[in-house]
């Protein structure tokens, strides 16, 4: 029996039963398009929370005034022993030449005005490479200048939204805002960022530190925050930069975030994620493999007279059980194919509906479901057989 | 051409043996036309079972044409039915898919056989059996008379020595009953080696000789002057 005899053989056993062969792909097909639908919502949400922290920006480590055990305060709420100030960053960017960026950052909420348009927003106050660290780009004229640490110029750079409103159709570039009491220069305006956990980065006012602590009239920052060279610096940079302030202020008195840290905290999340995603996907492959398994026994176990007169016209078992392999992996896979491409559809449909939720299928779901179908399409097409061409032929022919 | 000697078939059944066949004697000449008659449960089946190769005695010795196959394994005895055995059955199994000449094409796709061979090997022992115009009928097209005679081509197709048929015409009426006999008849004439398994005196005594099975033993051998008796007798007018 030739290859092409087998073949044709097999998919005459599928065309001239096109009821069958329909109800036997459905069945394969329903069960690998829910394994891609399934596990590329639960993909889905799982890259949303992954790129809201890699939106943080990389390697950053958070210095905050304060720590908990001194002040019985949660970091960050006041009660510092010592002020964190401008003068700790620059110490901080001297001594620590290794380090990409040292950024300090004030923070207040301010009034901001143009004409008769006003709004509440937070300032930020900082310097030129706050913007790489956070990886937000300028649409419109130039960020912060560099180098300007304890210069208070009388400048901001908006946010992209705040600007869109200040100034409604106009350039907002060399025009003048009032902050508070001051009047400040727009020197530039920013692509729009999106939101990074919480806070809207396009609603934000941007001005020199040193401008940004005498609108609020205060002498601490919010935080610094370090941009170390490569994920494995961020350890030492944690270390050394506790050890400056703490020779600084005498004792150790601020808190020291790393992204790292952050991350654990939520990788434990995104374990959990993906632990339910792959449960998702192995239940829906049982569920799948038990559907396809029964379609495979019901349509064999009608064929049990065929297999006995194939015997008895003197086929070899191997060509029988050959026969029914391959039409069953044809089956399987042709099914498995329709499956992928109704998983593919509903999950795109998903993403119209919904564009935040990157939903897409992570490719080991899609060649689990794949090989799971054709794998128990394949057994169970075959276990069957092999067992019909066990009988006694005379029997199963003696069957009408 | 089909030796038996002290062949006995014994199944294990709740532990216990169940004997089917028990210590048959017999012997087929080649071109002889046998029928074996016997009440359900008389090891009919069995007996059609081991003399078509698809199974094997537990004690004694088959000799098919002059070869011992009692002792070959699985594959040898796939080429034995293939190429020396043409069976037929009371319900056809035509494959319900494949048309009058693809159900014939069958034996010789598994056998290897060519493509173009088999198309004009099909298309001879379709005009053989008179069913050369309906090689296109799927089964479902053709009666039942029909049927029989495409299963009869396809079982004769490979050129077997030994045709064995089990209940040939237990399905049709007397007129295409009769034909099917008529066709199995000039079969034999013609050298094949029939052994024919039914419940009907009429078939039964087209045959040369007729054994019948009792409790897995040949009970009563009916010798070619008896039937030639019994079939004058039933066709006698009353």
């Amino acid at each position: 029996m030739s290859y092409a005899d087998l073949v044709v053989f097999a998919l005459k056993a599928l065309t001239g039963h096109r009821l069958r062969t329909a109800l036997s792909m459905v069945g394969v097909s329903i069960g690998v398009a829910a394994v891609i639908v399934l596990t590329a919502l639960g993909e889905g949400a799982r890259r949303y929370v992954t790129e809201q922290f890699a939106s943080l920006g990389s390697n950053l480590v958070i210095v905050i005034p304060g720590k908990t055990e001194t002040s019985g305060a949660l970091p960050g709420m006041g009660g510092a022993a010592h002020d964190l100030t401008v003068e700790d960053a620059i110490t901080v960017r001297r001594m620590m030449p290794e380090v990409r960026a040292v950024v300090p950052i004030s923070m207040g909420t301010e009034f901001v005005s143009h004409g008769d348009r006003r709004r509440q927003v937070p300032i930020a106050g900082t310097i030129n490479e706050f913007l790489e660290t956070r990886e937000l780009h300028v649409l419109h004229g130039e960020f912060l200048p560099k180098g300007e640490w304890d210069r208070g110029a009388p400048i901001v750079v908006l946010g992209n939204k705040l600007g869109h409103e200040l100034f409604p159709g106009e350039d907002p570039v060399g025009q003048v805002v009032r902050v508070g009491d001051a009047r400040l220069r727009v020197i530039g305006v920013l692509d729009k960022a999106g939101s990074h956990m919480g806070m809207n980065a396009d609603e934000i006012a941007y001005v020199p530190v040193a401008t940004g602590l005498s609108l609020f009239n205060r002498a601490s920052l919010f935080r610094i925050i370090l941009k170390a060279g490569a994920h494995t610096d961020i350890e030492p940079t944690k270390k050394r930069v506790i050890a400056i302030l703490t020779e600084r202020h005498n004792e150790e008195d601020v808190t020291v975030l790393t992204q790292d840290a952050v991350i654990a905290t939520f990788s434990s999340i995104l374990t959990v994620l993906t632990l339910a995603i792959s449960g998702i996907a192995a239940i829906s492959l049982s569920v799948a493999g038990i559907g396809i398994m029964n379609v495979m026994l019901v349509s064999v176990s009608e064929r049990t007279s065929e297999i006995g007169l194939l015997k008895a016209l003197g086929a070899h078992r191997r060509q029988i059980l050959a026969a029914f392999l391959t039409e069953a992996v044809a089956l399987s896979a042709a099914g498995g194919v329709v499956g992928l491409v109704i998983g593919a559809a509903v999950v795109r449909l998903a993403v119209r509906l919904y564009p935040t939720l990157p939903a897409s299928p992570p490719w080991w779901a899609v060649a689990a479901a794949m090989v799971v179908a054709v794998a128990v399409g394949a057994i169970f097409g075959v276990l069957p057989a092999r067992r019909a061409t066990r009988l006694d032929a005379v029997a199963a022919l003696g069957r009408r | 051409m089909i030796q038996l000697e002290g062949i006995g078939r014994t199944y294990e059944v709740g532990g216990r043996p169940l004997y089917a066949l028990k210590d048959i004697n017999e012997h087929i000449k080649t071109g002889e036309h046998v029928a074996i008659m016997g009440p359900s449960g008389s090891g009919k089946s069995t007996l059609l079972n081991l003399v078509g190769c698809l199974d094997r005695p537990t004690t004694g010795s088959y000799k098919l044409d002059g070869r011992e196959v009692s002792g070959l394994d699985d594959d040898q005895l796939s080429e034995v039915r293939r190429h020396h055995i043409g069976f037929i059955f009371q319900s056809y199994h035509l494959v319900p898919r494949l048309d009058a000449a693809a159900n014939v094409e069958l034996p010789m796709v598994f056998a290897g056989v060519a493509r173009n061979e088999r198309r004009e090997r099909a298309r001879r022992a379709l005009a053989s059996v008179g069913m050369a115009e309906r090689a296109d009928h799927k089964p479902n097209q053709l009666s039942g008379g029909e049927r029989q005679r495409v299963a009869i081509a396809r079982a004769t197709v490979m050129g077997p020595r030994v045709l064995l048929a089990d209940e040939p015409t237990g399905n049709l009426d007397t007129s295409s009953g009769g034909q099917v006999l008529d066709l199995l008849g000039r079969m034999n004439k013609d050298g094949l080696t029939l052994v024919v398994v039914t419940h009907d005196p009429g078939v039964a005594r087209r045959a040369d000789r007729v054994l019948v099975l009792v409790d897995g033993r040949i009970a009563r051998r009916f010798a070619p002057e008896e039937v030639t008796a019994l079939a004058a007798m039933l066709n006698a007018p009353k």
